[in-house]
């Protein structure tokens, strides 16, 4: 598996003085693949995109270890080989500066090019993500373009440099679903064009069911369970997962029950010594309580669960 | 034959040159669950506010409870509000970060003269209960509450005045799904033991399609087929 990994995450954390809010996580990605970071509010998933680029908040540590393939810096790389698509287009671009003048801007930074070179690609850049009338365009200021054309502008500026790596954080957040829709296949296919390999930060199960190869899933800042989505989404192994999975809307009878999960996530200063998971989970014995449980290898993906051999079906526990 | 809970007629609501909502017409029944669904933009909240009357239509009428609201004045309209609530999206936005749960659901009987100090705090008591929150959630603040519990405490103070129509707009968007669906639970229960009918706002298909007896689709202010 880490022969073929091109980012390779391992034993990742990030804290706040005494309180780890990603707490020890380990995964690769693989190149040209889309691997999707899914979990609640408060899992630690932005964080951790933040730490892989290197950009953790102000008054954070981090510890563990990013490593991009081929390169001895990540920090170096960012904005060449890995960028970041914010989670908002607007107040990721410069009010002050044309949109062009930023994306050209962002290859003078990477790239010795003249102005006209620069320029140039920055106009190719807007004009693949399917900005209509790019040269013009792109000398236009960011308070001109509508909402969804400034999510396409800061998809342009995170592919312009042809990266290897593009970290979406929740890029789809707040859109209703045609303009969703809209960006997820305006990055899949830059991300195609440029033959990067995307980490998608998501809450949305439907989103990872579409889009993803592979999906980690978050709960407490941790790993509850990583693998191939289809099989993970299709028959999970964690009875987080599972729960979550339960809880979604779907096509049945009109009001039937929702299985929610009881409780709501533990705050990161709240964490007691067991599996985060227990105090919500249907299956927790006094093992779950005790001991956090470390992740292996069942039925092809990684599950940290003391239950996951026993159960081949835990939706069902939920249902 | 009874007349519907609710009656909008031909809405139309502008803001300057631009129209919102553009000759929507729907009616509603008690214990009923009506979906306003569609992309960001197409008037669903203006929709809201037009028949909640915190925005003065354009154009057309609204019905509530057989009684024409298009044209009554503040005063008239005073004793009706209370019969129609809203439920926004964000859980700490529609409450004041400085009042404790307890203040933000005795307010609306505050200020609709039928508090007493007496049976006040059981009432606010017997609301939080109703929504799933232990009573002792009443002496917290907002920033204190996870979004759902937010949600929740939204939801029992909208309960307070004993409504006969839930506006809801987006009351589960900002939501995760764990906890969403344990709030749509709690609206399904409430209909069923109070009748009430919900004029849902919502831009998730899926959840529309679990939640809602009807749809209108709308798209730039209309009315479309689904």
């Amino acid at each position: 598996m880490s022969s073929e990994a091109l980012l390779s995450v391992r034993d990742l954390r990030v804290a706040f003085g005494p309180v780890e809010a990603v707490r020890g996580l380990s995964f690769d990605v693989r190149a040209r693949e889309v691997f999707a970071l899914v979990g609640e509010s408060g899992a630690g998933k932005s964080l951790t995109a933040r730490a892989l680029l290197g950009m953790v908040p102000r008054g954070a540590t981090t510890g563990g270890r990013v490593r991009l393939r081929g390169s001895a810096d990540l920090a170096a790389e960012r904005g060449r080989r890995i960028t970041l698509v914010p989670q908002d287009a607007l107040s990721a671009l410069s009010p002050v500066h044309p949109v062009g003048d930023q994306l050209a801007a962002a290859v003078r930074s990477v790239r010795r090019l003249s102005r006209g070179q620069a320029r140039a690609r920055a106009v190719a850049a807007l004009d693949r993500v399917g900005i209509p009338d790019a040269a013009r365009r792109a000398r236009a200021y960011p308070h001109e373009y509508s909402g969804g054309m400034r999510q396409r502008a800061v998809i342009a500026m995170a592919t312009v440099n042809e990266p290897d790596v593009v970290v979406a954080d929740e890029p789809t957040t707040a859109l209703d679903e045609e303009r969703r829709e809209q960006v997820l296949r305006v990055l899949a296919e830059q991300r195609e064009a440029v033959g990067a390999a995307l980490v998608l930060v998501t809450h949305d199960l439907e989103v990872v069911r579409e889009h993803a190869d592979r999906v980690l899933v978050m709960y407490a800042g941790r790993a509850a369970e990583v693998g191939p989505s289809g099989h993970v989404l299709g028959r999970p192994r964690a009875p987080y997962t599972a729960g979550l999975l339960a809880s979604l809307p779907q096509d049945g009878p009109r009001r039937h029950r929702l299985p929610a999960l009881p409780g709501t996530p533990p705050a990161p200063d709240a964490l007691g010594p067991g599996c985060a998971f227990a105090p919500r989970c249907p299956l927790a014995t006094a093992p779950c309580r005790d001991h956090e449980p470390e992740a292996r290898t069942v039925d092809g993906r990684l599950v940290a669960c003391h239950h996951a051999d026993d159960l081949s079906d835990p939706l069902r526990e939920f249902v | 034959m009874n007349s519907p809970l609710l009656d909008v007629r031909d809405l139309v609501v502008r803001y300057g040159p631009v129209t919102a909502v553009d000759r929507l017409s729907f009616t509603l029944d008690a214990g009923e669950t009506l979906a306003l669904n569609g992309p960001s933009g197409c008037g669903k909240s203006s929709t809201a506010l037009a028949v909640l009357r915190l925005r003065r239509p354009d154009g057309g009428k609204v019905r509530f409870e057989g009684r024409e609201l298009t044209n009554l004045t503040e005063r008239e309209l005073r004793p009706l509000r209370p019969r129609m609530q809203p439920v926004f999206q964000d859980p700490y936005g529609s409450l004041s970060p400085r009042h404790r749960i307890r203040d933000a659901v005795a307010e609306p009987l505050k200020v609709q003269g039928t508090w007493n100090r007496t049976d006040g705090p059981a009432r606010v008591a017997e609301l939080l209960d109703r929504v799933g929150l232990d009573p002792s959630y009443g002496d917290r603040r907002p920033h204190e509450l996870s979004g759902g519990q937010c949600q929740r405490a939204g939801i029992a103070r909208a309960l307070a005045s004993r409504p006969q129509l839930l506006v809801l707009d987006e009351p589960v968007s900002a939501l995760d799904a764990s906890v969403r669906a344990g709030v749509l639970n709690l609206l399904s229960d409430l209909q069923d033991d109070l009748g009430l009918g919900y004029l849902f706002i919502c831009h998730d298909r899926a959840v529309v399609r679990h939640f809602a007896d009807r749809v209108v689709e709308m798209r730039d202010g209309r009315a479309v087929p689904a």
